[in-house]
């Protein structure tokens, strides 16, 4: 059976990376053992794959491009408030700018790290990541995905995220697919509504379709590429429909609904946003209640996709 | 004496040529920072045109040493030297900033010599704390430099690369403090007093080496000592005049960034001639 936590996917995934290529390097700082980085430290012979930089998360990001400018291919990864929002600056300046080889993996993403609170939910990082010239961000739909898109990040130049999900959930994507930046995938064909979804909510639409079948015919497209974003996709997918709705964990400002209403801009087609409402998370008991609390379930994109329908 | 007279006497001239480039190419009614420009030109000197080993004809050379200004803002004091130093036309110093030139007010990667993007303070350390834990993975004998403001060691980043750098025992990493008691506004000793800098980079587990930032033979002497060391980065606290060999510019804190008039700029070339 296919490994379910994106965590691990990682972790597994980059001692596959390491065993084939020297120069892969897992730069951790002090969460190794939540990343998941941890399995390259502990795996043998490939101690030296792992750079335990402590909890400095600034320096992390700005060392890994330093390594990156000698021909390392860094992979830097901590909590996503911490591995991009606290690095943001060096993000920005040391690696983007000069489109450094650096791979950053913001993990417990969104509210997957749902205990911890507002300081531990990042639901903004896709909307300060995105704007960044030359960043690549993507957002993998479950375990599957995140090995195909560690495996791309490895084999290709540049600055890239990867947002990882903490907890597990069965896969929706197919084993071994190849990941293609930039490219929407249509995982259920539909012609009433589109609804564009990343991560874990790509889940919670494939069940709204399901829930709404005989009454809204309804497409599910799995974006697992932010950006790039292929316009042209967008828009092709968008004609066939008379309504979209997108669906992402993360603020309604910026992230996935603000890259598909970008790529829609000109057309006639009505967007509509499941996401958390420009607020920050809290602390709950369980990866439902926070997800319910703040408007991210199922029957959030059921409810929204009938709106839009009867629009 | 471990150097030639002759040697020391042409390095200090390069120092005075590179200030001469840097005021030419700031020239008249334009800002430009003339004052943290003048007290690393010496260093700067001494590293392109003695110490390092760099290829101007093919900058990215596998077996170079590495040079980052982390101060980026005297971006200007590094093309000049990189110019002198033949990795791109002289003559070409004055069109920095000219929109689509690739000469950029900071330093820039892609620009030939360039190392890294500099310009966000407290950065540049790090990225070089992680070129040389690179090269020394791979064991790769390339020393790699970083010219650090003294005014740059408010950003707490600094001490982050410094206590990394110390763990991963960089032997092959040098950073020199270009240490003018100056920054933008005003002096470092009125806003967030750093001193003792030299015990803070001891504290930090480095090499420390104490130098005057103007004479030559002690730039040489620490530069070699710190390629002695065999367990640790080296950190050199160059004490430097910010706006050296110009009079009315030394310790002048108003220099940092400022437009010379016609009367200072030809005076100022007076000087450093």
């Amino acid at each position: 059976m296919a490994e379910n936590n994106q965590r691990n996917a990682y972790g597994q995934t980059l001692v596959e990376l390491c065993r084939k290529n020297k120069n892969i390097v897992a730069l951790d700082a002090d969460l190794g053992g939540s990343t998941m980085g941890k399995m390259v430290e502990v795996e043998p012979g490939m101690e030296e794959n792992h750079i335990e930089m402590g909890i400095a998360e600034a320096n992390m990001l700005s060392t890994a491009g330093g390594l990156a400018r000698v021909g390392k291919i860094p992979f830097c990864s901590s909590f996503a408030v911490f591995a991009a929002g606290r690095a943001y600056d060096q993000i920005r300046q040391s690696i983007a700018i000069g489109k450094l080889n650096v791979k950053i993996c913001g993990s417990s993403a969104g509210c997957s790290d749902f205990g911890d609170g507002a300081t531990h939910q990042s639901i903004d990082d896709l909307a300060y990541l995105r704007v960044i010239p030359n960043m690549s961000v993507f957002v993998p739909a479950d375990a599957n995905e995140t090995v195909a898109i560690t495996k791309y990040m490895a084999e290709h130049e540049g600055p890239m995220y990867i947002r990882v999900n903490r907890n597990s959930y069965d896969n929706v994507t197919p084993e071994n697919a190849t990941f293609v930046p930039g490219e929407p995938v249509v995982l259920r064909e539909g012609s009433d509504i589109a609804v564009f979804a990343c991560g874990i909510m790509t889940v919670k639409a494939l069940e709204a379709a399901k829930q709404l079948e005989g009454k809204i015919s309804v497409k599910v497209v799995n974006v697992p590429s932010i950006k790039p974003l292929n316009r042209d996709s967008v828009i092709a997918i968008a004609k066939t429909v008379k309504g979209v709705v997108t669906a992402e964990e993360h603020s309604v400002i910026g992230g996935l609904g603000g890259a598909i209403a970008e790529a829609l801009r000109l057309e006639p087609t009505p967007v509509e946003f499941v996401g958390v409402e420009d607020r920050f998370g809290e602390s709950a008991h369980n990866y439902n209640d926070i997800m319910n609390h703040l408007g991210l379930t199922t029957e959030h994109i059921v409810e929204t996709v009938e709106k839009m329908n009867a629009r | 004496m471990a150097y030639s007279e002759e040697l020391l006497t042409s390095l200090k001239e390069k120092g005075q040529l590179l200030r001469r480039d840097c005021i030419k190419c700031i020239g008249v009614g334009v800002a430009g920072h003339v004052g943290g420009s003048c007290s690393s030109a010496d260093l700067v000197a001494a590293l392109y045109f003695h110490k390092m080993k760099v290829d101007p004809k093919n900058p990215e050379w596998e077996d170079r040493d590495y040079f980052l200004l982390s101060k980026g803002h005297v971006a200007i004091l590094q093309y000049a030297a990189l110019a002198e130093k033949g990795f791109f036309p002289v003559d070409d110093l004055p069109h920095c900033k000219d929109v689509g030139f690739y000469l950029q007010g900071h330093p820039h990667l892609g620009t030939p010599g360039i190392e890294a993007g500099t310009g966000s303070l407290g950065q540049g350390l790090s990225l070089g704390s992680g070129m040389a834990l690179g090269l020394k993975m791979d064991g790769k004998k390339n020393r790699v430099y970083v010219l650090v403001g003294d005014g740059e060691m408010d950003e707490g980043q600094i001490w982050e690369a410094a206590m990394s750098s110390s763990a991963k025992k960089l032997n092959n990493l040098c950073a020199i403090i270009d240490n003018n008691g100056l920054q933008a506004q005003g002096k470092i000793a009125d806003r967030l007093p750093n001193e003792p800098v030299a015990d803070k980079w001891k504290a930090f587990g480095w090499n420390v080496i104490e130098i005057d930032g103007h004479n030559m033979e002690e730039i040489l002497t620490a530069l070699d000592d710190a390629e002695k060391c065999t367990d640790r980065p080296t950190a050199i606290v160059a004490h430097t005049v910010k706006g050296k060999g110009i009079s009315f510019a030394e310790n002048v804190v108003g220099f940092h960034n400022r437009a010379l008039t016609q009367e200072e700029y030809d005076k100022a070339l007076e000087e450093l001639a």
